[in-house]
């Protein structure tokens, strides 16, 4: 029987020098115009403001100094994103490649990944995507097709990928793809290798979403050739370093924070002296959020200690997600209004566009029932 | 888990394996005083664990005396231990000498008011407070109100005062004490005495449903797999899993919640902390108690089953003190009068 437990963390004589240094940084930037909060969530794209990240060592906090990084915590690099998120900073194009691809880099790539690609990802200059999910391959990751062969000096590649997003900006995504055949151990056999998007081989193209955007992507792969020292980890380690990785994907503050902004502007629009209903709702929410944040900061503290808090992660994912779309749902009969198209430039845009993004909080990342199956896994009932 | 932790939860788990058989619930239920399982909780220490030292607490931090309340609270005890330890708190602080026995609080409900009256011969108090908690059974109550304009804290014994005993969901007495110019045995100046009891009776209640949700997981979990229907264990079943997962996750989210509010009461509540922990742990408690319900099937409706002693608690526990709504109205209130851009630095500070 599993207990879960979030023990909590003592955050780091630094945090609060660090806080005000991040809330200062994206004051000046709001100040010049460089973005506007409340059109923003962690999948908003923008390179130069990334670059100016990297400038701040903003990026790749936890990397050894060699390789670019700065050799800080993961609580500091904690309160660095909650505070991107919090303030409504276009985090986007970076966002992968700090949160998860740079560390299986750090941890598993050859010598020649990490001191070329780190040191790019840590400038804010270098931005990843993520292969996994593929047309007949999502929350059964296992049944992916994308197949890889040896070849001399290296492996080359064939199959489609799908639900990449930012694969038509981005420099580089990990692909998943099996080295050899289904053997009863379905998890066997695959491999993680490093894709440098801008060579032959390999091709993007759209895929808009519900509401016209462009974000997700179908990546093909026809013979691309991957050279052996761009192999992450083992041949055969694929599956084992992708669950390894979820722990970071999935209970990080961008699982309960993706609505802060229209939780904002809603208390902005309520004004100082609410009636009952109205702060009784902001009052819970407000609730939610302290008790996430508390759980997802101790898992920031076991993954400063080294462990892989997988089922952990599963849950503040799973509870932080349902809370990210109770917000729209709330104030929408709160603060009447008819949703609008558009990208969040008035209250009517923010909630239309909160609204039409909250499906894909429950989805991505791992499906909210995949999550609960895990947890149930790790409560013993499977 | 820290050594002395470790060691409270053995010297709790044991009293309550020797002394709270079923016979011991049910007979406090129908409204005798379970003598035996107080006298070993008190040959601990544990109702004086919340007590600073210098006022005769028995030294441990209070942290862990409320990780004891949990736990005693994991085992649906029928006692006064969360009233005894806030009213000794309440007394202690306000530099008033904690009797021995077991204590209440009143008033608290937020309509009731008590009147202080000096006198030469003493001060007194005066009027009706309901629904006080074990009130019939406590000797003593520590008592807040005004005293000229100044908030107090007394003591004063109930004896003669019980008007009439209701029960709350889980059969503990909540009773209507009504006091006539009776004698207080001790008076002390203490300001905001009266929101200082509203909040920390919230947190203890908040600790004590932590620990009943914590008891119907794990009840939940080992019907799941001990029930065979169509052939497996029900815990075999996606649905069954999928409804534990969330009853896991609001576990865990009550837990953090009251863990959180206790950190950051160690002196005095944390107005901020327990609004957030009296609401999401009641919103646990209801949510929960529903899905531990539906798992166990008719067997959990059942007297037989152990399950109703930690539900009808949670169900009780939610309302006492200021149920959700209270408190996240008053939370709402706070965060938007500061406005939105306060609530960052707000939520960051913890």
């Amino acid at each position: 029987m599993h207990e879960f437990r979030f023990e909590p963390v003592q955050l780091p004589p630094s945090a609060q020098t660090l806080r005000n240094d991040v809330r200062a940084f994206i004051a000046e930037e709001v100040a010049k115009g460089a973005f506007t909060p409340s059109r923003n969530s962690w999948s908003s794209f923008d390179a130069e403001f990334s670059r100016r990240c990297g400038e701040r060592g903003y990026i790749g906090m936890r990397w050894p100094k060699q390789y670019g990084g700065h050799e800080r915590s993961a609580l500091e690099r904690y309160i660095v994103t909650e505070e991107m998120l919090a303030g409504g900073a276009p985090v986007g194009a970076h966002w992968v490649a700090d949160r998860q691809s740079g560390h299986q880099i750090l941890r598993y790539g050859s010598e020649r990944a990490k001191q070329t690609i780190l040191p790019k990802i840590a400038a804010g200059v270098c931005f990843f995507s993520i292969g996994m999910s593929e047309p007949d391959s999502g929350s059964d990751l296992a049944a992916a097709r994308t197949r890889a062969t040896q070849v001399e000096g290296g492996w080359k590649i064939s199959g489609t990928k799908v639900w990449t997003s930012g694969a038509h900006r981005t420099n580089y995504l990990i692909a998943l793809a099996r080295t050899s055949p289904k053997e009863e151990d379905r998890h066997a056999g695959m491999t993680q290798f490093i894709v440098d998007l801008s060579l032959p081989g390999v091709s993007v193209r759209p895929i808009y979403n519900l509401y016209g955007g462009h974000d997700f992507n179908e990546v093909v792969f026809d013979e691309y050739f991957v050279p052996d020292d761009m192999i992450l980890g083992g041949v055969g380690m694929g599956w084992k370093m992708v669950t390894g990785e979820l722990a970071f994907e999935r209970s990080g503050p961008d699982r309960f924070l993706s609505t802060y902004q229209l939780l904002l502007e809603s208390i902005r629009a309520l004004g100082p002296d609410p009636d009952d209903h109205p702060a009784n709702e902001i009052g819970r929410f407000v609730a939610h959020l302290a008790t996430l944040r508390r759980m997802s900061t101790s898992i920031a503290g076991m993954l400063e200690r080294g462990a892989q808090p997988i089922v952990e992660a599963a849950l503040v994912k799973d509870v932080g997600t349902a809370f990210e779309r109770e917000i729209p749902e709330t104030f929408r009969h709160l603060i009447p209004t008819e949703p609008t198209l558009g990208d969040g430039a008035s209250y009517p845009e923010l909630l239309g566009m909160t609204i039409l993004r909250a499906p894909g909080f429950t989805i991505r990342g791992g499906t909210r029932e995949i999550l609960r199956g895990m947890i149930a896994r790790g409560l013993g009932l499977r | 888990m820290s050594e002395i932790r470790d060691d409270l939860l053995k010297t709790v788990d044991r009293i309550f394996d020797e002394h709270c058989p079923r016979e011991v619930r049910e007979s406090a239920e129908a409204g005798a005083w379970p003598a035996g399982l107080w006298r070993a909780l008190e040959e601990v220490g544990l109702d004086r664990a919340a007590l600073p030292e210098d006022a005769g607490g028995s030294g441990i931090d209070f942290e862990d005396a409320m990780f004891a309340l949990r736990r005693s609270a994991y085992h649906g005890a029928p006692v006064p231990l969360a009233e005894t330890m806030l009213a000794g708190r309440l007394l202690a602080a306000a530099g008033i000498e904690v009797p021995p026995g077991a204590l209440t609080v009143a008033p608290v409900r937020a309509s009731d008011r008590l009147a202080f009256v000096r006198a030469a011969a003493g001060s007194s108090v005066a009027g009706a407070v309901h629904r006080v908690p074990w009130g019939n059974l406590c000797e003593r109550a520590a008592v807040v109100g005004e005293l000229d304009g100044k908030d107090v804290v007394g003591l004063v014994s109930t004896a003669g005062t019980v008007v009439s005993v209701d029960k709350n969901l889980a059969g503990e007495p909540r009773a209507l004490l009504r006091f006539e110019h009776a004698q207080l045995l001790a008076l002390a100046p203490f300001e905001g005495a009266r929101a200082r009891l509203e909040a920390e009776g919230a947190l203890y209640r908040s600790v004590q449903m932590a620990g009943a949700l914590e008891r119907i997981l794990e009840y939940a979990l080992q019907y799941a797999n001990e029930r065979v229907q169509f052939g497996r264990p029900i815990a075999k079943f996606q649905a069954i899993q999928h409804m534990l997962a969330v009853l896991a996750g609001q576990v865990a989210a009550a837990s953090a919640a009251a863990d959180a509010a206790v950190e950051a009461s160690r002196l005095a509540p944390d107005e901020f902390a327990v609004s957030v922990a009296k609401s999401r742990v009641g919103e646990a408690a209801g949510k929960g108690a529903e899905i531990a319900h539906q798992v166990h099937g008719a067997m959990g409706y059942t007297r037989e089953h152990n399950l109703h002693y930690s539900t009808r608690r949670l169900w009780s526990w939610r309302d006492e003190f200021g149920n959700e709504t209270y408190w996240q109205t008053r939370l709402g209130r706070v965060v938007a009068a500061q406005g939105a851009d306060a609530l960052w630095p707000m939520l960051s500070r913890l």
